[in-house]
């Protein structure tokens, strides 16, 4: 888990009012904020493992992120649920369990509905169980917090790290092998003329400098999030 | 004997952890700034990566798998527990971390020491989860290969955040573009470090 979790919207809805609207102003920052200024891949640094290695095909992102988002999901509603009776002493065990429980019941239906996304997809189904987003927002959200906030703080967080993933997979999709969710794309006269597929963007190594590349976008825009070394 | 040493170095090299697979990349962003907290997280990997693939490799072929109960009885020869395989490793990665924990503090407090802070980071690596579904899927033969697959895949780790913590510890030094600076860089790197070590790929050993 990162030692840099950003738990700031904690502090925000601890004070919140029992008798506010479902979604009040503070409520929608926890779904938008996650999206782009404290983005779980790009600044939380959290969830990358499994966020680099399955962004070859945009279907396979597409698949992760929903399994992501529905584990964090489930999570964050039982962990919040139950937050006032966990011992903090064991809080991690509990918190593996549930989580454990929940990514083998996804990845079941995985294997029963997209059994070749879920073959391709190998360990990092497992690996979600280790996920440091789903971990780090049990953490520093659900214990703290009331079960609604929670869930829209695990949406939040769960798109924030979909579109990271499939804005990789997009990129290392169109120009690793010209096609957008297994649909050529460029058309045959294109390789007729000399193009070649840069079959470099389909090894590992590119995800990590396409993730360098969006963290240096957004950091350019965002001047805020600049780090000092 | 010789499987083994092959198993080994191609744990390290060719199927790095990080260079090939992505896994432990938290902890590997998170606790790379200096060497001396690299060596001792890498130090850490090594061990439980060490202890827990062959416990989860004994747990697999005679609790988990189609017709590893056999050994109870005849009636269990059909039982397939395999779904339950990702709640039981976990379980048992994060109770040997704790054990280890204690018995590192009992025994060897200069050790704790040094590795103490790190020990509980590590049950949230997703390397140690990794190393052993990867050892599920290969279905190494026996526990020895289970073993060195293991010692392979965390000295692997260990090279690769001593290599990232030297270089950032020399890039402070150099004139990075401030949006790059910090988390981009460092991904960056990443994947030129990942490239060097595509080298080794396709070598059959």
């Amino acid at each position: 888990m990162s030692t840099e979790v950003k738990d700031a919207p904690v502090k925000e809805a601890k004070i919140k009012e029992p008798s506010e609207p479902l979604f009040s102003k503070k409520n929608k920052k926890l779904i938008t904020d996650p999206l782009n200024d404290s983005n779980p891949i790009t600044v939380q640094v959290l969830g990358i493992c499994s966020a680099l290695a399955i962004t070859v095909q945009v279907k396979q992102a597409i698949v992760m992120s929903l399994s992501v988002l529905a584990v964090l999901i489930g999570g964050n509603l039982i962990i919040s649920l139950i937050r006032n009776i966990i011992p903090s002493r064991i809080r991690i065990i509990v918190q593996l369990v549930v989580v454990a429980a929940l990514v083998i019941l996804v990845d079941q239906v995985l294997k029963a509905y997209v059994y070749d996304v879920s073959k391709a997809l190998s360990v990092f189904v497992g690996l979600i169980i280790t996920n440091c987003i789903i971990m780090g927002r049990l953490e520093a959200f659900a214990l703290a917090n009331k079960p609604w906030p929670s869930i829209l703080d695990a949406i939040g967080n769960g798109l924030g790290y979909g579109w990271i993933l499939v804005a990789v997979a997009v990129v290392r999709e169109l120009f690793g092998s010209g096609s957008l969710l297994g649909f050529k794309l460029l058309p045959e006269g294109f390789y007729n003329f000399g193009y070649m597929n840069n079959n470099l963007m389909i090894l590992p190594p590119m995800a990590l400098i396409t993730v360098g590349v969006i963290i240096w976008i957004q950091r350019t825009k965002n001047t805020a999030l600049i780090e000092e070394h | 004997m010789l499987d083994l040493i092959n198993i080994f170095v191609k744990a390290i090299f060719i199927e790095n952890m990080i260079f090939a697979y992505f896994l432990g990349m938290c902890s590997y962003l998170a606790v790379s700034k200096t060497i001396k907290t690299g060596v001792g997280l890498g130090a850490a990997v090594i061990f439980v990566l060490g202890v827990t693939v062959p416990v989860n490799y004994l747990l697999e072929n005679y609790v988990l798998k189609e017709g590893a109960l056999s050994w109870l009885s005849e009636d269990f020869a059909t039982v397939d527990l395999s779904f339950l395989s990702f709640i039981m490793f976990i379980a048992v990665i994060a109770s040997i971390v704790q054990l280890v924990e204690m018995v590192v503090e009992k025994f060897a407090p200069a050790l704790y020491g040094a590795l103490g802070i790190f020990l509980p980071l590590i049950a949230v690596n997703c390397s140690i989860l990794g190393g052993a579904l990867f050892m599920q899927e290969r279905q190494y033969s026996t526990i020895a290969e289970a073993t060195s697959f293991g010692l392979g895949s965390g000295v692997g780790w260990f090279l690769a955040i001593v290599a990232i913590a030297a270089i950032r510890e020399k890039i402070k030094y150099s004139n990075v573009p401030p949006a790059l600076r910090g988390l981009g860089i460092t991904f960056i790197i990443t994947g030129l470090m990942g490239m060097a070590f595509m080298a080794f790929m396709g070598i059959e050993l």
